[in-house]
């Protein structure tokens, strides 16, 4: 329901890239697990320089309310790396960046030139962490570069398929 | 016969719970780093061969301080003494950095009385006044062992590294849960308050029971008391330190360790 407007937009993007100067787009694969007990994992898009310092989280998705094992937040920590990373420095939920765990499939998320406009023009890596309860972790790192028009792609082998980044400028 | 001894060993381990010289007291915990509004920690704490593996004795907590990152003291819960291991938890309420440490310092002696070798122990502050009258060849120590680890609610922070300027006490460069394998981290080591230099300190890592290779590690403090550990793997770490030195003129002799548990995540 939520998914096609996202996946559409991204294809609009790609075609389009002039239209859209200056944003980031990140598609993320989360793979299908066939398990007996599948949750949905918790995923951290950020962006870091190369020498692996965090510049700026993108995207957090984890379980937004309480239930009967607790709050969500209680497991941000397994997102080991961001939560390191500057992850516990920040205060959840955070507007714009936090929403709720995603269903496995493609998934996206864009980022307009104006939340990005402390970034530099360089050379950056895009970082895509998921976590997932009774699961596995997995970091994808993607480089790119920021300044100009480019893509770039690379694929996790367990908890994330293929991430691909589109920076339209 | 060999259930003699266990308890013979083990009243030995309780009665020194901290003076371990053949196995090795550790303190740890279920996790160190946490997220959420609040969090519970539970810890195990006793004396083994192999560092985490519960197959010794228990460690006594009499002397177990839990302080906040606020510097306040937090009250243990759920304390219980197994045969093989103590356990507590603590539950985590404020954001930032908790000491949990079991700290024991007193004076041990030993004197002859009516032909008789006889021991004493207690606070520093009843020596020599509390040996029995007429006690001769008197030989005392005086101990201080600190068995010690950190947990961190959500950001870490310093407030709980305030030194006391007694025994063997560490200092972290590196926030120490914020240790990652094949990074390395920093630590200096204080004496009563001064830089440890030239001192050994062992690291070992915990899993012993499930590989053939100790994996232990000796590293050198500096003459700031500095060292620096690259962690090879993630898991949890030991590390020991200490002190002895001969009784001089007036000075008593002095037993002064340190044990701290860190733990390194991939």
């Amino acid at each position: 329901m939520r998914l096609l407007p996202i996946v559409i937009s991204t294809a609009g993007l790609a075609a389009a890239a002039p239209a859209f100067a200056a944003d980031v787009s990140v598609a993320v694969e989360l793979p299908r697990i066939a398990t007996a007990s599948y949750h949905r994992p918790y995923v951290a898009i950020w962006i870091e320089k190369p020498d692996q310092t965090a510049v700026q989280t993108l995207a957090v998705w984890y379980q937004q309310t309480r239930n009967n094992e607790g709050d969500g937040k209680d497991w941000l920590k397994d997102l080991r790396t961001w939560w390191r990373k500057g992850g516990r420095a920040m205060t959840m939920p955070a507007d714009g960046i936090s929403g709720a765990t995603r269903a496995a499939g493609r998934q996206s998320i864009t980022v307009p030139a104006a939340r990005l406009r402390g970034l530099q023009p360089g050379q950056y890596t895009m970082v895509v962490e998921a976590a997932r309860e009774l699961g596995g972790r997995e970091v994808v790192r993607v480089p790119f570069r920021w300044g100009a028009a480019n893509t770039a792609n690379a694929s996790g082998s367990s908890e994330l398929g293929a991430v691909r980044v589109t920076v339209s400028r | 016969m060999k259930k003699t001894l266990a308890l013979l060993s083990l009243a030995a381990a309780l009665a020194a719970p901290l003076s371990a010289q053949a196995h090795r007291a550790w303190l740890a915990p279920t996790s160190t780093s946490l997220s959420g509004t609040d969090a519970w920690v539970g810890f195990d704490a006793g004396m083994s061969n192999g560092v985490f593996i519960p197959d010794h004795a228990a460690m006594r907590l009499d002397n177990l301080v839990v302080t906040g990152p606020d510097g306040s003291k937090i009250q243990p819960e759920h304390m219980m003494q197994g045969q093989y291991r103590s356990t507590f938890d603590v539950h985590l309420t404020q954001n930032g950095t908790y000491k949990i440490a079991n700290v024991g310092s007193g004076l041990m002696a030993s004197y002859m009385l009516n032909g008789e070798r006889k021991r004493w122990r207690g606070p520093a502050s009843d020596y020599p006044s509390a040996l029995p009258a007429g006690a001769t060849e008197v030989q005392a120590s005086r101990n201080n062992s600190r068995v010690e680890t950190f947990v961190t609610l959500n950001a870490p922070n310093e407030t709980v590294f305030q030194t006391t300027g007694e025994g063997l006490e560490l200092v972290p460069v590196t926030h120490p849960n914020d240790l990652a394998a094949g990074e390395a981290a920093t630590f200096k080591f204080l004496r009563d308050g001064q830089p440890a230099a030239d001192l050994d300190v062992t690291v070992a890592r915990g899993g012993l029971r499930y590989r053939n290779a100790p994996e232990e590690m000796t590293v050198k403090t500096g003459a700031d008391g500095a060292f620096t550990v690259t962690w090879p793997e993630p898991g949890m770490y030991w590390m020991n330190a200490a002190v002895r030195t001969e009784a001089q003129g007036q000075t008593l002799a002095s037993n002064t360790s340190y044990v701290g548990v860190v733990e390194v995540l991939p």
